[in-house]
């Protein structure tokens, strides 16, 4: 031991200092840890992908002089007006509730100075946001709070929420602190109640159900609407598949990486397949019906980069949607405040107690005090900007793949690092023609 | 249209065995922003899912025969009257007005309903008002399981007998059974009844046209409020 001080200490990877921490604080508390933000956990994703620039059978096109399109138009198939966007990139639903007012503003601001759409959550619509967001997707949630179809009619889409990427077969979840007057209000529920919303919707249950459904909100809104189904990744193949047939207009898959304002942590963690294998599920199960294209496909999850927005619409998706990333681009995590992070427990960078309503950058919240720290103008310009690296990221790569639309990204234009994520991607093992499970068991 | 007739009453006439349900329901919705027939009695409805749904207009609506799902759904305004049976998702989401039918409702009716009265003078299957934000739904007959399950506010009153789990999760609902309660859901109590309350139920039996019932024998139920914030000592009643 002498001489080599600390060095000589080994840290047990099966007990690490986050599993002893955990151990340690349900020990003391009782209580499972309830967070926000996503999975943690390392798991494959598009970073284990590359994309194929072009070489002497495909040639590139230039950077800064051919066109590369990146529109998107969203409920071609039954809707009277499909939602038509400049940019493949969507903002998801986070509700007003989870997130301040002025976030929610910005985040519509932010989605309109670009063209796209943004969503609501579970909390229903508020003016703020109804105002600030050109195209803007309702969510028909299993609570149904604020539902009305006031609302329902002033949408630019429905979106019907099955379930979402961070807890597939989990209901919503608001902790009392975060339910002010406002938000309570709106909910029809007395302030600073735990807020559980429920996991399974009060009038349907299963697909033929779920077709009915649909054949309901497209009467109210007669037929304007493109009606959106959202599924947590889970049996992505047979979701969307039943989703189709219950006459979804446009499928929204959210891989485990999706993030959440609050839920179990053993929840978020452990629920669900990554965005990299359910992106090609999904896909492929529009091509075998005939549909790839027709209905079209949202993918969330983890999106953080304009390779992710490439890789995934190589992968098949029509469009991404971000969350996670869209709050920490309006300053989330922000390190210039990392002594306030830590003044509240964490820190710059590890901050997810999004459900504590504690939020030094006044996004996450439902304090006054907080909320007014957050400018929407600013915030809704971070957003564009954001939004706008995106889409130049994307371009860039979808160019030298020699795309002039974003949408003519192919999986052929991509392989695998890894043998796990060649397997779920089903692209070939960068250096071989091998795709493991292509031909069953090779 | 030539399957259509105005009855010498006033009243227009919708036979959905030759009309399709789009058409009368934009006809419908087109009355309530322009102006139009304030009375409508829709024929052979063959149990057709979300007929009369998404009104805004203070008209009326007779239904003679069987309907299918969602039959009303998020009504505002309009009263919509279905002489026959009505299957899930009666009326769901109502904002205001009234829908009553004379018949049996089966699951999830009034679910998440906002405002507005809901009548069903036979019996109310499962989940009747899960879920209910401010409706009034008063059940002639019995209401089956789980019924009211996380209502939030308005009131639900049975004349006949509950069935189990009974206002599970409740928060501000207010139940009033007459008969048997199979058994209460979580956090779910018998409270104390007293002379607001037999007002309350007059006047709701009163709007719902029930005369042959006294106000007296009814029960009141609600939220004991044990869960509204979580406590590990309450983890065995989630």
């Amino acid at each position: 031991m002498a001489g080599n001080g600390s060095w000589a200490l080994r840290e047990s990877y099966l007990y690490d200092r986050n599993v002893i921490a955990e151990i340690q604080r349900a020990a003391q508390e009782g209580i499972y840890d309830i967070r926000g933000f996503g999975a943690k956990r390392r798991v494959p994703h598009f970073d284990d992908l590359l994309l194929l620039g072009a070489s002497i059978s495909r040639y590139p096109l230039e950077g800064y002089r051919e066109r590369c399109d990146t529109n998107v138009t969203l409920g071609t198939r039954f809707a009277k007006k499909p939602l038509e966007l400049r940019i493949p990139i969507t903002i998801a639903g986070m509700s007003f509730g989870a997130l301040s007012a002025p976030a929610k503003e910005a985040l519509g601001r932010g989605a309109t100075e670009m063209g796209t759409s943004t969503t609501t959550g579970d909390g229903g619509m508020t003016p703020e946001e109804r105002e600030h967001s050109k195209l803007l997707v309702y969510q028909l949630l299993p609570s149904r709070y604020g539902m009305n179809p006031d609302d329902l009619r002033k949408a630019d889409a429905i979106e019907v929420v099955v379930g979402q990427g961070a807890k597939p077969g989990g209901g919503g979840m608001l902790l009392g602190h975060k339910i002010s007057d406002r938000v309570a209000e709106m909910r029809n529920l007395p302030k600073g109640i735990d807020q559980r919303s429920a996991s399974r919707h009060p009038d349907w249950t299963g697909p033929d159900d779920l077709e009915i459904k649909i054949g309901e909100l497209r009467e109210i809104t007669d037929w304007e609407k493109p009606i959106f189904v959202k599924v947590g990744a889970t049996r992505t193949y047979y979701d969307v598949q039943l989703a189709v047939k219950a006459g979804a207009d446009v499928i929204v898959v959210d891989g485990m990486q999706g993030g959440t304002a609050a839920t179990q942590d053993v929840f978020i963690e452990h629920v669900g397949i990554p965005t990299l294998p359910a992106v090609r599920i999904a896909a492929d199960a529009l091509q075998e019906l005939d549909l790839h294209r027709q209905v079209q496909l949202i993918v969330s999850g983890g999106i953080r980069t304009g390779a992710d927005v490439a890789k995934a619409l190589a992968l098949g998706a029509d469009a991404v949607s971000i969350g996670t990333a869209a709050l920490i681009a309006m300053g989330d995590n922000d390190p210039h405040r990392d002594e306030e992070y830590r003044a509240i427990g964490s820190a710059a960078g590890f901050y997810d107690d999004w459900q504590a309503g504690l939020d030094p950058a006044g996004i996450s919240t439902q304090d006054d005090e907080l909320a007014a720290r957050f400018d929407p103008i600013l915030g809704g310009r971070r957003i564009a900007n954001y939004l706008r690296v995106l889409t130049l990221e994307a371009q860039t790569l979808a160019r030298a793949c020699g795309k002039s639309h974003v949408h003519n990204l192919e999986p052929e234009d991509l392989v695998a690092l890894t043998v796990e994520a060649a397997a779920m991607a089903k692209v070939p093992l960068a250096g071989t023609d091998w795709i493991p499970g292509a031909n069953g068991h090779e | 249209m030539a399957t259509e007739a105005r009855e010498a009453t006033g009243v227009e006439v919708v036979d959905l065995a030759v009309t399709p349900l789009r058409d009368l329901n934009q006809r419908l919705h087109d009355a309530a922003r322009e102006g139009g027939p304030a009375h409508w009695r829709i024929v052979n409805p063959n149990g057709a899912h979300a007929v009369a749904a998404g009104l805004d207009a203070q008209i009326e609506v007779d239904v003679d025969g069987h309907v299918g799902y969602y039959c009303a759904g998020m009504n505002k305004l309009a009263t919509v009257r279905v002489h026959g049976n009505a299957s899930t998702g009666l009326a769901e989401n109502i904002m205001s007005g009234r829908v009553l039918v004379h018949g049996n409702a089966s699951q999830s009716a009034g679910a998440t309903g906002r405002g507005g009265l809901v009548v069903v003078y036979g019996d109310a299957s499962a989940r009747c008002g899960i879920s209910m934000k401010g409706v009034d739904i008063v059940v002639r007959g019995n209401v089956g399981h789980l019924s009211a399950f996380m209502a939030q506010t308005g009131r639900l009153l049975v004349c006949g007998h509950a069935g189990d789990a009974l206002g599970d999760s409740i928060y501000e609902a207010r139940l009033y059974v007459r008969g048997e309660v199979g058994s209460l859901g979580a956090d779910c109590v018998e409270k104390e009844f007293r002379e607001e309350h037999v007002d309350e139920v007059r006047t709701l039996l009163a709007d719902a046209g029930i005369d042959d019932v006294h106000p007296e024998d009814f029960r009141r139920y609600g939220s004991a409020r044990k869960l509204y914030n979580f406590s590990i000592d309450n983890a065995s009643a989630y």
